[in-house]
């Protein structure tokens, strides 16, 4: 099971992210959490400037720009393997 | 065939699928092809006037020295010209862009005092990515590790205001002196604006909740990023951006056209005028409400201008439309007491005055 968290309040990216993440963990059936976390005080404890920020079981994966498909992808597969 | 082939690298400018077409993300591959490509756009921007000549008196043959004409004329060949500069200009902030990460900034600004700090923010904001929607996180980082408020409010009044889409349009439409300008004034105004803010140590005027933010550290390596991948980025920030604000510019040409071609020379003078010395403030508080369509309103007022609008008033009304902006304001707002938003607004827009009469006064 993935943490998945996608830090931002309200940009268009930070929808997107989310959009694109429930894309992902659907289109292959990856067992995930997904999270959105809009408060500003919560968003700077991960301590990225940038917005959407994507936090993959803790971790601070990406901030700041949206991902293409395939990398975001590529990050959820490397952390389930990784668990 | 000349003709054929012109006609179809207009068509395939305007085409929005050309640009995402591109192969991107190739890292070297993409390079080579920027490398390629290079002569095909310098090719096609020194003849563009040729080639506009071509399409409107031979291909469409419109009778010169009409208003339709002059307006048409306009039209075909700015759009082209702008888009042409913008993807190439963003081509290479992109690339700039790459090396100065939020990060990397505050880090720089860290230990600075008044002045030299407001100098550096000021610099910093043109290089450093931004965009309004991340104005709240990147001022909790800053004020969080220590930057001084009024270090904080220079960088947040350089980034929005000098930006690379403004650059190209003041460039293209405008000349490289007006650009030039534009950024001179834009960061003394920033420099000024943030020196003075903290001069007057408005601290308390800052929501409280703001100092009891404890930043995580965050320890993503500090990865040596390879060239090509930068190239990348400058791939990206044209496909971003251009698909972003083509449209705008399009419209906002073809208005600018309308004006071009129809309205009467020095219809402007009494309104946007030096004499009008109303025109300046009244520019500014038009200014402040708009933003989005920052893309849209250069060329239009570049048509003003040729209209008898006076340069000041011009530059005014720009950058309170670029620098100033309510949707940012209202962010703001929730880091921010009113009265400290009011100041900030306050002292920018009269240093926006101050450089706009100075240059109805100059020019």
């Amino acid at each position: 099971m993935l943490n998945i968290k996608v830090l931002g309040s309200g940009c268009a990216n930070c929808v997107n992210l989310e959009k694109l993440c429930r894309e992902v963990v659907t289109e292959n059936t990856i067992e995930a959490e997904i999270e959105k976390i809009t408060d500003y005080k919560d968003i700077m404890s991960y301590g990225i400037m940038n917005t959407p920020g994507l936090i993959i079981n803790g971790k601070v994966v990406h901030s700041g720009k949206l991902p293409t498909k395939s990398t975001l992808t590529h990050w959820l597969m490397n952390a389930l393997a990784n668990q | 065939m000349e003709k054929e082939r012109s006609k179809l690298i207009i068509r395939k400018i305007f085409n929005r699928n050309f640009i995402k077409a591109l192969p991107f993300g190739k890292g070297w591959d993409g390079l080579l092809f920027a490398v390629l490509l290079f002569p095909v756009w310098l090719l096609l921007y020194l003849n563009l006037e040729r080639i506009t000549d071509l399409l409107i008196f031979s291909l469409i043959d419109l009778t010169p020295k009409t208003h339709l004409t002059d307006a048409v004329w306009f039209f075909v060949f700015e759009v082209p010209k702008v888009l042409l500069l913008l993807t190439l200009i963003v081509f290479i902030v992109g690339i700039i862009r790459s090396y100065f990460s939020p990060e990397r900034t505050r880090k720089m600004l860290g230990g600075k005092k008044l002045f030299a700090g407001n100098v550096s923010a000021s610099l910093l904001g043109i290089v450093t990515p931004f965009c309004s929607c991340s104005a709240i996180p990147l001022f909790l980082g800053f004020v969080e590790s220590g930057v001084p408020l009024g270090v904080t409010f220079s960088f947040l009044i350089a980034a929005p205001m000098i930006n690379e889409v403004a650059l190209v349009l003041l460039f293209g439409l405008f000349g490289w002196k007006t650009a030039l300008l534009y950024m001179s004034t834009g960061l003394l105004i920033a420099m000024f604006s943030g020196f003075i803010i903290g001069r007057l140590k408005l601290e308390r005027f800052v929501e409280p909740w703001v100092y009891q933010v404890k930043a995580g550290h965050l320890e993503m390596e500090e990865e040596r990023i390879p060239f090509s991948q930068r190239i990348t980025a400058g791939y990206d920030a044209v496909k971003e951006i251009v698909s972003k604000v083509w449209i705008y510019i399009v419209i906002g040409i073809a208005v600018g056209a309308g004006i071009h071609g129809y309205v009467p020379e020095n219809f402007m003078a009494g309104l946007m005028g030096k004499s009008a010395w109303w025109s300046v403030p009244a520019a500014v508080l038009l200014g402040v409400p708009m933003y989005s369509n920052a893309a849209g309103i250069i060329p239009i007022v570049q048509a003003l201008l040729e209209k008898g609008a006076s340069l000041g008033t011009v530059l005014a009304f720009m950058m309170s439309v670029i620098g100033l902006s309510l949707p940012e304001t209202i962010i703001l707002k929730k880091v921010l007491k009113l009265q400290l938003i009011f100041i900030f607004v306050g002292i920018v827009a009269v240093g926006i005055i101050i450089v706009g009469y100075l240059f109805n006064l100059i020019y």
